[in-house]
C-alpha cells in the first residue's frame, strides 16, 4: 500500500502526472500552466517532463481554451483545462454551456466529451475581485455537465483521476484556500464512485452537508459542538451534479435534521435544491426544516470583509442551534 | 494616412529594440518558426527620443517627421513636466510595492518600466476624453488627476475600486482581461451619437489581445467608425507567457484586417507616445474612427507581487531593457540640453519623498469597511432579498453583543 502524506495541491499534481503517464491522449491546457506550473503551481514540473505538446500554454483566451478543448476531444484527446481563477471562467461560459454540455445529446450519444475543466474557486485567500467566487450552481444547473469538488488530498487525487476517465465533461472545482492542507493519499486504493457522498464524521443529532472548502469548517463545528454534548454528523457531498441524495437521505433519516453549508450565495444555490429534495424524501423523518448557511445576495466583498462574509464556525454552529431548537 | 503607409513606417533610428534571441523556442514546425521570427524581428516603431537620450529630428528620420509635428508645441517646461510625472509615478509604484511587502496591501500590479507609455498617452488626453484602464494604469490615473491613494483601496482589499469614474473621466480598473475594450467602444459609440468631439482610449495588454472581447471591440469600433484609441502596452509578457504565445505577427498589424490603422511606437519614449497618441486621438475627433497603438515596452517588475518571474524570465532580457529606461533617457536629454539643472532634480526628489510619505500614511490609516457594507449598493433601487439578509445578519451579529 502506497500511502503518502501530501497537500491537496501536490495530490492534484500527482494525479495529473499519473493521467499523463497512463494515457497519451490526456492533455493539460491553460494559461501559464507550462514553465510557471500554473499560478498555484498545480501543474508544476509537468511540462518539463511531458513536453510542450502535452502540457500546453494557451493564449489568454478562455473561450478559446474550452472551445479548442472541445475540438481536441472530437479528435480523440482528453483535455484537462485549467481556468486560472473562478471569475475568469465566464468568457468560456458560452462554450461550456452551449457546446460542451450539449454535444453528447445533440449527437444522439455518438460524440463523447471527455473534457475536465479545473477551476480554483471560492474565497479565503485575501484576493482582489473575481478571484474568490463560487459559481458551482451556475454549472450544476446545466444538464450535461458533471460538477464536483474535493475537500481533502485523497479525494483531490482520486476524484481528478475519475474525472479524467469520465466520458462526460466534468467541472472540477478546487478549493483554493485548502490547496496547502495536508492529508494521506493512498494511490493504490479503490476509490468510491466519483459522485458518492462520504460521511466525514459520524454523529447522531444533526447532519451538516457541505463540499469543497466548507467541509473543514463543518468538521471544526462538529468538534466544537461535541464539547457541548451535541453529536454532529458531517457529510462531504463531493459532487454537486449529480448529488448523492441516497447517501444524504440515509444520514438525515438517522439524525432527522439537516443544515447545508456552502460559500456560494444561498439564494437559488445548491443548498436550495438539497433542501427541496430532502424535504420531499424525508418529510416524515425531519424534526426541523432544512436550513442553509452560505453567502449573501451580494457581490463577493473586498478582502478585508471576507472573514465576515464567509460562513465560519459561529454561523454554522448558530444554524445547528437553530435546527436543534425546533 | 493609409493603412499601408502606417504599417510600413520604419524610422531609421529605432535602435536596440530587438528581442533577445531564443525567446521563441516554443515553435516546432519550421513554418511556425519563420513566423515567430517575423514577430521578433526589429520592430518598426516610432521613436523621437533615443535610449541614449538624443532627440530624433526630421532630417535624421523623415518617417518621424509627421509625428514631430504633434509635439512641436512641447516646451522645455513641458518636458520637465513629463519627467516629473514619470518620476512621481514610479515613486508611487515603488511605494505600493513596498507596502505590499509590509503586508499593508494584499497585492500590487507594478507599472515599472511602462511609465513613458502611460504618461505619454495620458498627457495626450483632453479633460473631456474618457479612459478605460486595466489594473495597471497608475500613470494614466495620475495624468487624469486621480489621487494615487484612491488606487490602493482595491489592492488593500477595502473596496472594489470605489472612485466615481465620471469625476476624472477615468473608469474603474478592470481585472477581467479585455472586457473594458468593449466598454470603451460602446462609450465611443455614444460619443459619436451625441455629436461630441471627445475621444475614448482603452488600455490593454499584449495578452489581452488574444481575448475574443478585444477582437469584438475592434469589429464594433470599425463598423461604427467609433472615436476610440486602442492603446496596447506590449510589455512582452502575460504573466509567464511571452508574446509568441499570444500572436505570430506584430500586434499593430492586426488593425489592418479590421480596417483601421495600427502603429507601433517606442513605449519607453514618452515623447513618441505623446505624439502618436495625439495623432490617434485627433483622427478619432475628426470622425476617422479607431486606431490601434502598440506601445512596445517591457514589464520590469513581476507581473504582480504574487508572481515569480525567475521561473520563466531570463536576466539578460531584463538587463537589455533596463538600458532603455524611459526615465533615464529623458533625464540624459534634459541634462545634456540644459533643460533642467541639479536644483530641479533635487526639488523633484524632495517632492517624491513627500509623495511616498503621504501614500504610506494614507494607506496605513485606511479603515476597514463596516461589515454591513457587504449589503450596500448591490442594487440602485433596493431589493427585498438583500434587505432581508441584511436584517438577519445584523440580528445575528447583535446576538453576540448580548451574549457576552
Ligand atoms: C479573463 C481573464 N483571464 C485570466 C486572468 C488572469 N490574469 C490576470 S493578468 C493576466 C496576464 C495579462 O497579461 P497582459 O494582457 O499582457 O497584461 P499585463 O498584465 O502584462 O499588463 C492574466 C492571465 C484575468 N485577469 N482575466
Amino acid at each position: 500500500m502506497a500511502v503518502e502524506k501530501m497537500s491537496i495541491a501536490k495530490a492534484l499534481n500527482e494525479s495529473l502526472r499519473k493521467a499523463l503517464e497512463t494515457d497519451p491522449k490526456v492533455l493539460i491546457m491553460g494559461e501559464d500552466v507550462g514553465k510557471l506550473g500554473g499560478v498555484f503551481r498545480i501543474t508544476d514540473g509537468l511540462q518539463k517532463d511531458f513536453g510542450e505538446e502535452r502540457v500546453i500554454d494557451t493564449p489568454l483566451a478562455e473561450s478559446g481554451i474550452v472551445g479548442t478543448a472541445i475540438g481536441l476531444a472530437l479528435r480523440g484527446y482528453r483535455p484537462v483545462v485549467e481556468i486560472q481563477f473562478d471569475g475568469f471562467v465566464f468568457p468560456a461560459y458560452d462554450q461550456i454551456v452551449t457546446q460542451l454540455a450539449k454535444m453528447h445529446a445533440r449527437s444522439l450519444g455518438k460524440v463523447k466529451m471527455p473534457v475536465v475543466v479545473r477551476i480554483p474557486y471560492a474565497g479565503g485567500i485575501g484576493a482582489v475581485e473575481h478571484h474568490s467566487e463560487s459559481p458551482e450552481a451556475l454549472f450544476a444547473h446545466v444538464p450535461g455537465l458533471k460538477v464536483v469538488s474535493p475537500s481533502n488530498p485523497s479525494d483531490a487525487y482520486w476524484m481528478l483521476q475519475q474525472a479524467i476517465l469520465s466520458d462526460d465533461p466534468v467541472i472540477f472545482f478546487e478549493p483554493k484556500r485548502r490547496y496547502w492542507d495536508k492529508g494521506e493519499v493512498d494511490i493504490d486504493a479503490i476509490p468510491d464512485s466519483l459522485h458518492a457522498a462520504r460521511v466525514a464524521r459520524e454523529g447522531a443529532d444533526i447532519t451538516l452537508a457541505a463540499y469543497g472548502p466548507m467541509v473543514k469548517v463543518c468538521l471544526e463545528a462538529a468538534a466544537a459542538a461535541a464539547e457541548e454534548g451535541k453529536s454532529v454528523e458531517v457529510v462531504d457531498l463531493r459532487s454537486m451534479s449529480p448529488i448523492d441524495f441516497d447517501g444524504l437521505q440515509a444520514s438525515v433519516e438517522k439524525t432527522r435534521r439537516l443544515v447545508v453549508v456552502h460559500e456560494a450565495p444561498v439564494f437559488l444555490g445548491t443548498g436550495a435544491e438539497i433542501a427541496a429534495r430532502i424535504t420531499e424524501r424525508c418529510f416524515y423523518h425531519l424534526e426541523a426544516p432544512v436550513l442553509r448557511v452560505g453567502g449573501f445576495h451580494a457581490p463577493y466583498p473586498p478582502a478585508r470583509l471576507e472573514d465576515e462574509y464567509l460562513p465560519g464556525l459561529d454561523r454554522v454552529l448558530d444554524a445547528v442551534d437553530r435546527s436543534l431548537a425546533y | 494616412m493609409t493603412v499601408e503607409s502606417t504599417a510600413a513606417r520604419k524610422p531609421r533610428r529605432s535602435s536596440g529594440t530587438k528581442r533577445a534571441a531564443g525567446a521563441a523556442s516554443a515553435a516546432k514546425a519550421p513554418a511556425a518558426k519563420a513566423v515567430a521570427t517575423a514577430q521578433n524581428a526589429e520592430p518598426q516603431l516610432v521613436q523621437l527620443l533615443t535610449p541614449e537620450g538624443e532627440r530624433v529630428s526630421a532630417a535624421d528620420n523623415p518617417d518621424a517627421a509627421e509625428f514631430l509635428s504633434f509635439v512641436e508645441d512641447i516646451t522645455t517646461e513641458d518636458l520637465r513636466g513629463l519627467y516629473r510625472d514619470m518620476v512621481l509615478t514610479r515613486r508611487f509604484d515603488g511605494e505600493a510595492t513596498a507596502l505590499q511587502r509590509q503586508g499593508e496591501l494584499g497585492l500590487w500590479a507594478s507599472l515599472l518600466g511602462q511609465e513613458a507609455a502611460q504618461i505619454g498617452s495620458g498627457r495626450a488626453l483632453r479633460d473631456d476624453d474618457y479612459v478605460f484602464p486595466t489594473y495597471r494604469e497608475h500613470g494614466v490615473a495620475w495624468c487624469r488627476g486621480v489621487d494615487p491613494t484612491n488606487l490602493l483601496g482595491m489592492f488593500r482589499g477595502v473596496n472594489h475600486g470605489g472612485w466615481d469614474p465620471s469625476t476624472n473621466n477615468f473608469h474603474l480598473y478592470t481585472i477581467v482581461i479585455g472586457s473594458q475594450t468593449l466598454h470603451a467602444t460602446g462609450y465611443a459609440m455614444g460619443v459619436a451619437k451625441d455629436g461630441a468631439d471627445s475621444a475614448v482610449i482603452a488600455y490593454f495588454g499584449d495578452g489581452a489581445s488574444s481575448q475574443g472581447d478585444v477582437a469584438e471591440a475592434f469589429t464594433f469600433s470599425a463598423v461604427y467608425n467609433s472615436p476610440v484609441v486602442f492603446f496596447c502596452q506590449n510589455n512582452q509578457w502575460a504573466i509567464s507567457e511571452p508574446t509568441e504565445r499570444q500572436m505570430r505577427v506584430p500586434l499593430y498589424q492586426r488593425a489592418q484586417g479590421f480596417g483601421f490603422p495600427g502603429i507601433r511606437v517606442d513605449g519607453n519614449d514618452v515623447l513618441a507616445c505623446l505624439a502618436v497618441t495625439r495623432w490617434a486621438l485627433e483622427r478619432a475627433r475628426r470622425g476617422e474612427g479607431p486606431t490601434l497603438v502598440e506601445a512596445f515596452t517591457y514589464r520590469m517588475a513581476a507581473h504582480t507581487t504574487s508572481d515569480d518571474p525567475t521561473k520563466y524570465r531570463r536576466d539578460e532580457e531584463t538587463a537589455a531593457w533596463e538600458a532603455k529606461d524611459p526615465i533615464l533617457r529623458l533625464k540624459t536629454y534634459l541634462l545634456a540640453s540644459g533643460g533642467a539643472d541639479e536644483a530641479f532634480f533635487e526639488a523633484l526628489e524632495a517632492e517624491s519623498e513627500a509623495l511616498g510619505k503621504r501614500v504610506r500614511e494614507v494607506v496605513r490609516a485606511m479603515p476597514d469597511p463596516d461589515t454591513m457594507a457587504i449589503f450596500e449598493n448591490v442594487y440602485a433601487d433596493g431589493h427585498a432579498l438583500v434587505d432581508e439578509e441584511r436584517a438577519q445578519f445584523a440580528a445575528y451579529l447583535a446576538s453576540f453583543e448580548e451574549g457576552h
